[in-house]
């Protein structure tokens, strides 16, 4: 069991490694990020009612785009390189690579998160607090989910041909109740809304990260067979 | 031709002309029998095709998606790969035919198209879901991966659809800004009529299962037959 | 008990035969060449020998070991060269085999990949990232690679595809060395000159079917060569024939 958390480790530290050195696609996926607000903010308004909704809406679309990227990417280089069987031949539990190439792109997806929302918070003039840092929390949440459903939805897409928008087809139904909530979420914490507003939303994401998870560990071993 | 052959062909014609007879009983039922529903007409009849397609797209088909997908990563054997394909194709299809009489139903009884309630708006991530298993299946070469690949998102899927479904749900609780969502008072007919609609389109989906999964057999029988593809393979 | 055992191997991709019912043994330090045309399933082979892809059929136990019984010791077992290195571009040579050697679970991962390095004559490219390697300086990380855990069995595929003349002397010295150290090779191959020279025994793989297992002594190039073509034939004739006998009791079954 240590063995395959050291080897999962292992796995996400070559993963970081690799990626940043090819700094290009790091960049092109935070610029995306940026772009995004940037174009979204012209169909909302600033001091509306709806504000905190449609700045809610925004945020998580500047999220995904990145997001989808780095999740993608975790099984692209090793389809470049034709790694993905060099890394099968070693003595490695399957389960070790799914949690590390997902811990991978969780770092990734959260960090590029992290600067798309200091951008947003400068061109929306979000106020910085506790609610700011509750909305990260939210925001790694829903890093969490996505890596969790993104890595084994890679692994599936990296084995057909033609892949495409394939990915972001498969695993975008499958995060709906993770947007719910971080839409949920982001509407009280852009907001006047008190902060029991959250409700359960939060606890529900963690459970819905942790489960997938569990699944994504026992179904991987099935996908890279 | 084989008597088993012969046997099994013969039951599957049984259970065509079952069903087939269901359907036109349902059928029938649905505009003569049951009465005229006061505030809404005739177009509350759209509800016996409406709930059991429904019911066929988010019961049956999905869970044998489900079952046979897992019975597949176990046991290997591909016919269950096919049934999985086959109940996925045909719950697409009831999934199109509830996500079309959902909004005519709603567009006649509230006014708008869509309302965000919950069983319809899980119906139609599930749509999604379906054509991501089906698109999948598409783009990868027949055999065990793509059964192996597939089961995975169809086993993912199902356990996110009640997932999915208590999130929009408990949104809309929490934040109701939908008119209506109520129903209309159903009396004893209706609810006859409703319930032999579920049980033909039940028989309907059965039958159609059998047949498209003896479809996909054959198709796959086929291929192995065929001499013109490069008999060595490649070195792969 | 011999290093490497193969029983009654099937195997179908789709629709596709690819492999029948192919057993073989590799005796402890000696070499296994198969040859075969393109096409013949020699590199599903491998991979199965390797395991990398699950047989429909029959077992393959390296060094008594079985896949399914203890996966991380047959892997251990195993070393992998084939038609791509298994490099990761963007870290350098010294990165590389730090990864692998972690992952194969050795002791002291910095100093067995500096060793390694030293070995293949990489020395002084370590920190050079991969991308800009050399096609030689390649072929040798991936090499040391492959060897890094010490495994008693090395499986290579087509190894000698690409290699100018002076990488080739070194691919066959290196494989020489492994013999007498009593390790295990087994190579696939259509090069009919490079395969003969090194093997113990040589078998000939064609249309999924192991045609020809015999003892290289006494094998001649010349005499090689009519074998080979008369194994080839056959073994198309034997794969045509088993898709005629399918189709045979398709069509029975049809009329009746």
């Amino acid at each position: 069991m240590r063995a395959g958390l050291a080897h999962a480790w292992t796995i996400t530290k070559k993963d970081l490694r690799s990626e940043l050195r090819a700094a290009s696609a790091v960049i092109t996926m935070v610029l995306l990020g940026f772009l995004v607000v940037l174009v979204f903010s012209f169909s909302t308004e600033a001091g509306s009612k709806d504000s905190a909704l449609a700045r809610s809406g925004v945020l998580w679309a500047a999220f995904l785009f990145p997001g989808l990227l780095a999740v993608g990417r975790s099984f692209e280089s090793e389809k470049e390189a034709q790694c993905l069987e060099g890394l099968l031949l070693c003595p490695v539990d399957r389960g070790a690579i799914y949690l590390g190439k997902l811990l991978g792109s969780l770092i990734f997806s959260f960090a590029s998160g992290f600067l798309v929302l200091i951008f947003f918070t400068v061109l929306y003039d979000v106020g910085l607090g506790l609610k700011w840092l509750a909305l990260l929390g939210v925001m790694f949440l829903v890093a969490a989910g996505l890596a969790a459903v993104g890595t084994l939805s890679a692994a599936i897409t990296a084995g057909v041909r033609a892949r495409g928008a394939l990915l972001t087809v498969l695993v975008l139904p499958l995060l709906v109740p993770l947007l719910i909530g971080a839409a949920r979420c982001s509407v009280v914490l852009l907001g006047p809304e008190p902060w029991n507003g959250l409700g359960l939303w939060p606890v529900f994401m963690a459970i819905y990260d942790v489960l997938f998870m569990a699944v994504g560990f026992v179904l991987f071993d099935y996908v890279v067979e | 031709m084989s008597s088993r052959l012969k046997e099994r062909l013969g039951l599957t014609t049984v259970l065509g002309a079952v069903a087939g007879a269901a359907m036109v009983f349902a059928t029938v039922a649905a505009f003569v029998l049951a009465p005229r529903e006061a505030t809404m007409g005739d177009v509350q009849r759209l509800f016996y095709f409406h709930m059991p397609s429904a019911w066929v797209a988010l019961g049956p088909a999905f869970t044998c998606v489900f079952g046979f997908s897992v019975a597949y990563l176990v046991t290997g054997n591909l016919r269950h790969d096919r049934v999985a394909a086959a109940a996925a194709e045909i719950g697409v299809v009831f999934t199109t035919i509830t996500l079309i009489t959902g909004p005519l139903w709603a567009k006649s009884a509230w006014g708008v198209f869509w309302t965000w309630e919950p069983r319809l708006t899980t119906t139609l991530i599930l749509w999604f879901i379906y054509v991501g298993y089906l698109l999948l299946r598409s783009v990868s070469l027949p055999g065990h991966k793509r059964a192996r690949l597939a089961a995975v998102y169809g086993i993912v899927g199902w356990i996110d659809v009640p997932i999915v479904f208590l999130s929009i749900w408990w949104w809309r609780t929490v934040h109701p800004r939908i008119l209506g969502g109520g129903g209309f008072a159903m009396d004893t007919t209706m609810v006859w009529v409703l319930m032999a609609c579920l049980a033909a389109f039940t028989l309907l989906f059965v039958y159609l299962l059998v047949l498209r999964t003896h479809m996909e057999g054959m198709s796959a029988r086929l291929e192995s037959l065929r001499p013109s593809r490069d008999e060595w393979g490649g070195d792969q | 008990m011999p290093a490497v055992e193969a029983k009654g191997i099937g195997f179908s991709f789709g629709p596709l035969r690819v492999l029948r019912g192919v057993t073989l043994s590799v005796e402890r330090g000696s070499v296994l060449t198969v040859f075969g045309p393109n096409g013949a399933g020699k590199t599903t082979l491998l991979k199965i020998l390797a395991g990398l892809l699950r047989p429909s059929a029959g077992a393959v136990r390296v060094e008594g070991v079985e896949l399914s019984e203890d996966p991380a010791a047959f892997r251990k077992l195993i070393g992998v060269i084939s038609h791509y290195p298994y490099l990761y571009p963007q870290l350098t040579g010294r990165e590389n085999l730090e990864f692998y050697a972690r992952l194969y679970g050795l002791r002291q991962p910095k100093t067995d990949a500096r060793d390694m390095l030293e070995t293949m004559g990489l020395s002084s490219a370590m920190n050079r990232q991969v991308s800009g390697y050399s096609r030689g300086m390649l072929q040798r990380l991936a090499v040391g690679r492959a060897l890094l855990h010490g495994p008693r069995v090395l499986l290579l595929d087509e190894p000698f595809t690409g290699l100018d003349h002076e990488a080739r002397e070194n691919l066959t010295a290196l494989l020489r060395t492994l013999r007498s150290d009593d390790r295990t090779v087994l190579m696939t191959t259509h090069d009919l000159d490079g395969g003969l020279d090194l093997a113990d025994r040589v078998a000939v793989l064609s249309g999924g079917s192991l045609v020809v297992d015999l003892p290289a002594a006494g094998l001649d190039p010349a005499g090689f060569l009519a074998l080979y073509d008369e194994a080839v034939a056959k073994g198309r004739a034997l794969a045509t024939g088993g898709q005629a006998r399918e189709r045979g009791r398709v069509g029975e079954r049809g009329r009746s």
